[in-house]
């Protein structure tokens, strides 16, 4: 069989483990929900009956689900922030910190292969490559507004000791109104995130075809025979 | 120095008020201030043991609706233990001495009573141009708080003036209005909030620094816990109708006059700490949600930057009138899906080389 010839000439390499992905598809499916839920909550469709109020209890149970899924979503980046350090290699929390010359170096890189497509020469990277991560670390701090904010919202009206240790967010951001703009906004940078990420994984599965596409569910990817010994070498010098 | 001073529970019966009306008052008030019942009586002790309580009251950048507020407050005796019984000493609006004889009385108590004496604030102090934007008797009012507060036992700052500028402070704040917290210097300031404050919710804070000797509890923006630990929206007898979803639609429409929630009308209750939707205003007999108007949020700092009060999300900043942070975003994603499909065309042009390589490879290995 031909076709088998040609996969001989990948090499199957085990990016992304387990917890990684559950993190990134649990973080993927709260994201959806928040936003969909919070732009209720921003904007309530004009859902009218003429039962009593007592009757009903869809906008109580769609800030109930948005509260719900809050609390999934900041627990999940806690969990990815502990994987970071002891996680495999693709995972660890130096690939997000860009403090080494030679990430700069890959940034500018990715930059322009990728983006402004002015040069073709190949990145190294097999997990994210070093503009993905800086991404990546510029979300983590999304999340962290979010959390901060929401959690800051939440508190006002919570008994629980947890988002009460979030409470001192708000004076700071000079009251409830000004911190809701910010939960407000950031949003939009999820959104806008979102669209974004998405792209970038077709694009990347269709010019590489290393299967990055597949990669966040079967934790593997396919790179091109040689490559790994290569960028082994680079390192050593 | 020295002189006996009648209790205030004295003077109120030579007002002619009787025992049933004043344990009513304290009870009344002790309430408002969310003590259970054991407190009561350290009220009625504070008010029957304690003589009147010395109160400078001082008027700054502000429109006086603090204390039309204050004497228009429910309980009659609000009005009367603070104006005649707490011993009122110096306030611009309401004394019957003018001029020098009045300036006479302020530094009378100042000195007198030192230590002693309570200092309210109604308005916000300009600092501006040396803080010409407001003179009293030739001294500036930063000047003037500054000498009477030093020696003050407590500084009550009343209203949204005194407490986060109000509307003098909003953009571009052309005369340095500043809340006087912030010229405290060091100094506790109890910011009793709104535009104006409840008058049950001011009688009640004056009370408990007469009956208890210290200030109450307040929370993180310096309000009394006691009436601003909950939002509007928490208190308001229109929240079921949030939680059912019935929303006011516009103006005029069926479900305003079935008294649904204002959320959509930009109601500001659900980012507002205040007790209207409890004590309510003008002797309990309404506030604005139950008068068919959203929330201004009159209690928060920036509430008038905030705006428009009819719109729940606040003009972005930097993109001109009328740009809510959702149209932003929008616009922010809309020009992200152009650079993606512009970027999906460029790479099918100039990476055609490497995504045919590829492609002929696959058919090589078919074929």
């Amino acid at each position: 069989m031909k076709e088998k010839k040609e996969a001989e000439h990948n090499e199957t390499v085990y990016v992304w483990q387990l917890p990684v992905r559950f993190y990134h598809w649990i973080n993927a499916l709260s994201i959806l929900v928040l936003c969909v839920t919070g732009f209720l909550i921003g904007y309530p469709i004009a859902l009218q009956n003429s039962a009593e109020a007592s009757f009903g209890y869809w906008f109580g149970t769609v800030r109930f689900i948005h509260f719900v899924a809050a609390f999934i979503f900041f627990f999940n980046f806690v969990y990815r922030l502990y994987w970071g350090f002891v996680g495999n290699k693709y995972a660890k929390w130096d690939n997000f910190i860009p403090y080494r010359k030679s990430q700069w170096q890959e940034v500018l890189d990715v930059l322009k292969v990728d983006i402004l497509m002015v040069s073709k020469k190949p990145i190294d990277s097999v997990g994210h490559n070093a503009l993905a991560s800086l991404t990546y670390f510029f979300t983590f701090l999304a999340f962290l507004v979010q959390s901060l904010t929401g959690f800051g919202l939440y508190a006002a009206m919570s008994k629980s000791f947890f988002p009460k240790l979030f409470a001192w967010i708000v004076p700071i951001l000079g009251g409830d109104f000004n911190t809701r703009m910010i939960h407000h906004i950031f949003m939009w940078l999820f959104i806008v995130f979102a669209i974004i990420h998405i792209y970038l994984v077709f694009y990347h599965d269709y010019v590489e075809r290393r299967g990055v596409t597949s990669s966040m569910i079967g934790g593997w990817k396919f790179i091109e025979k040689g490559h790994m010994e290569e960028v082994k070498k680079k390192v050593k010098v | 120095m020295n002189e006996t001073r009648p209790t205030v529970y004295e003077e109120l019966q030579a007002k002619g008020h009787s025992r049933r009306d004043f344990m009513k008052f304290c009870t009344f008030i002790g309430a408002a201030l969310g003590l259970e019942s054991t407190g009561i009586a350290q009220v009625v002790k504070a008010l029957e043991t304690k003589s009147r309580l010395p109160v400078v009251w001082l008027h700054f950048q502000e429109c006086t609706c603090c204390s039309e507020s204050f004497i228009r407050s429910s309980h009659p005796l609000v009005a009367d233990v603070i104006l005649d019984k707490i011993s009122l000493d110096y306030t611009e609006t309401l004394m019957a001495a003018a001029g020098h004889q009045a300036e006479a009385t302020l530094k009378n108590t100042i000195e007198k009573y030192k230590g002693q004496y309570v200092l309210l604030v109604e308005g916000s102090i300009p600092t501006k141009e040396d803080g010409a934007y407001c003179c009293i008797g030739g001294k500036s009012s930063y000047d003037i708080f500054k000498e009477v507060s030093k020696d003050a036992k407590a500084i009550i700052a009343w209203g949204n003036c005194a407490s986060a500028g109000c509307v003098q402070a909003a953009n571009p704040n052309p005369t340095g209005a500043t809340p006087i917290y912030k010229l405290a210097e060091g100094k506790t300031v109890i910011n009793v909030q709104g535009c104006p404050p409840i008058a049950e919710v001011m009688a009640g804070v004056i009370v408990h620094i007469l009956a208890f000797d210290r200030i109450p509890q307040l929370d993180s923006l310096g309000r009394p816990k006691a009436f601003y630990s909950s939002r509007v929206h928490d208190t308001c007898y229109r929240r079921p109708n949030y939680d059912a979803g019935l929303f006011v639609e516009s103006w005029d429409d069926e479900n305003a006059k079935k008294g649904y929630c204002l959320y959509k009308m930009g109601c500001r209750g659900p980012n507002t700490y205040n007790s209207c939707g409890v004590i309510k205003w003008n002797n309990g007999v309404s506030f604005p949600i139950q008068s068919g108007h959203p929330c201004i949020g009159c209690s928060e700092a920036n509430f008038w930057d905030n705006g428009p009060f009819y719109k729940h999300l606040a003009n972005f900043p930097g993109f001109g009138i009328e740009s809510t942070a959702d149209k932003v975003g929008i616009g922010l994603g809309a020009v992200t899906v152009a650079g993606i499909a512009a970027h999906a065309v460029v790479t099918n042009i100039r990476k055609r080389k490497e995504i045919m390589k590829g492609l002929r490879t696959t058919d090589n290995n078919i074929a």
